[in-house]
């Protein structure tokens, strides 16, 4: 193996700002998708536990949908494909005009398709506490929406943590394929970097490394979250 | 788009079914080495000395606190400098895979052998099994039973993942699908048509393994 070690390479300008400005790319794309994924995937995940029918199928739909795509062709139907369909003033607009485009689309195409997975663990959230706890909620004069917003979502909320913080260091790790639609995040960077001084082992080390310590953190942020948040009594958990 | 031809679809349909026959090739060799090393890894985490359990802990959370990509980039680097000539794309996203995805269906395997009541074990044993035997006609038969789905589950998820080689340009069934959009200059019809082709594919082995699912829930 004849390889020319350089370790400087990574604290020198301007790799040191290229790695720096891939993080906080990383940082932006996982933290705004999360966002979306969340909001989308609890309405999602809700629908699916409605006495409506449509409302279900309205769900399954979309969790079916989002689930079996792969999420590199997602992203590029959202970037390529969506603003041709569009009317053609607002496909433009997305064309020409969006401010950060590569952002915008890694942001939608990276949320919707964590919302199925959020979906799924909310539905499931819900399901786990079981008829008894909705019949009592029922008995005792709330409406639907009350006996979600007092009872079913407050527990289910604690009962998805764990799952949700695995789907958070989904979307933190997917957050890489961005850079297929040119938006270069931690690991176009280290790619970029290759690219440049052909010292790829040193660049993919500080950037798997930088994956390491975020999703290390993330997980003990996430468990302290779980410890604060538990009902006692309710789950045995240390 | 409506200057689409249907003929031009017959012909570059030969390129597009290469692609989708280096997917399937993919998806099966990485399903056949990754569920082996992932075996071994379960084995090691629940069975080896401490040292060697906690070794395969460290590999199976270290794997799986990187991205996908980051691990395809890292062979397709590596692999042609440890053995010193340039190899295919092909043999490297496969070593890349089959290392990834060993570290997910390990945590599937060990979940689903740790989800039999340890009493299991304790009554093979006392009715005179030895310990591979109680493993082998008694603790994995309902271990499988639970792991199975999931392991299904994953190979769907592993099949939508080896649309990732595209970033080292191997010529799968996205890459094939990409690269014939750009050339002819229809990128609408022709990711219109992956999107059918993927989803046609893996809605209908998430549908079979739902049905499995519900089958093998024991009565």
């Amino acid at each position: 193996m004849s390889y020319r070690w350089d370790w400087s390479v990574l604290v020198s300008e301007p790799y040191l700002g290229w790695l720096l400005a891939g993080l906080g790319w990383t940082l932006l794309v996982a933290g705004a998708a999360w966002v979306l994924a969340l909001a989308v995937g609890v309405t999602v995940g809700v629908l699916r536990t409605l006495p409506n029918r449509a409302a279900r199928t309205l769900g399954t739909a979309y969790v079916e949908t989002f689930r079996n795509i792969p999420l590199l062709l997602q992203l590029f139907v959202w970037y390529f494909v969506l603003p041709e369909l569009l009317p053609a003033p607002i496909g433009n607009w997305i064309k020409r005009e969006l401010p950060l485009p590569e952002y915008w689309t890694a942001v939608i195409g990276l949320g919707l398709f964590t919302a199925a997975r959020v979906a799924e663990q909310t539905r499931a959230g819900i399901q786990a506490i079981g008829r008894g706890q909705t019949l009592a909620a029922a008995a005792s004069g709330l409406t639907l929406a009350q006996s979600y917003r007092y009872i079913l979502l407050p527990i289910a909320a604690r009962n998805v943590l764990p799952p949700l913080t695995s789907e958070f260091l989904n979307v933190v790790k997917n957050s890489s394929l961005a850079l297929t639609i040119g938006l270069l995040e931690l690991t176009g960077q280290s790619r970029q970097i290759e690219s440049a001084t052909f010292h790829g082992i040193e660049a993919f080390t500080a950037a798997t490394l930088t994956y390491v310590v975020l999703t290390t953190a993330v997980i003990l942020v996430l468990r302290a979250v779980e410890r604060l948040v538990a009902i006692p009594g309710l789950m045995a958990r240390a | 788009m409506s200057d689409f031809d249907p003929d031009l679809l017959k012909a570059v349909a030969p390129f597009l079914w290469d692609g989708l026959l280096t997917s399937f090739g993919l998806l099966l060799l990485a399903m056949a080495g990754g569920g082996l090393l992932g075996s071994l890894l379960a084995v090691m985490r629940i069975a080896g000395p401490r040292p060697i359990a906690a070794l395969a802990a460290g590999y199976v959370n270290g794997l799986r606190s990187v991205p996908l990509i980051m691990v395809i980039f890292w062979f397709y680097l590596l692999v042609p400098l440890v053995i010193g000539r340039a190899i295919g794309a092909f043999t490297s996203a496969l070593v890349a895979f089959v290392i990834f995805e060993a570290a997910y269906y390990a945590e599937i395997i060990r979940a689903g052998i740790q989800s039999v009541p340890k009493q299991q074990l304790a009554a093979a044993l006392a009715s005179g099994l030895g310990p591979l035997q109680a493993y082998r006609f008694v603790i994995l038969p309902q271990a499988v039973r639970k792991m199975l789905p999931i392991l299904l589950s994953q190979s769907i998820a592993l099949f939508q993942d080896t649309s990732l080689v595209y970033v080292v340009g191997l010529h799968d069934f996205m890459t094939a699908v990409s690269v014939t959009a750009n050339r002819e200059g229809h990128l609408v019809e022709f990711y219109l048509f992956a999107v059918a082709i993927y989803f046609t594919l893996c809605f209908a082995a998430s549908q079979s393994v739902q049905l499995l699912n519900r089958q093998s829930v024991s009565p």
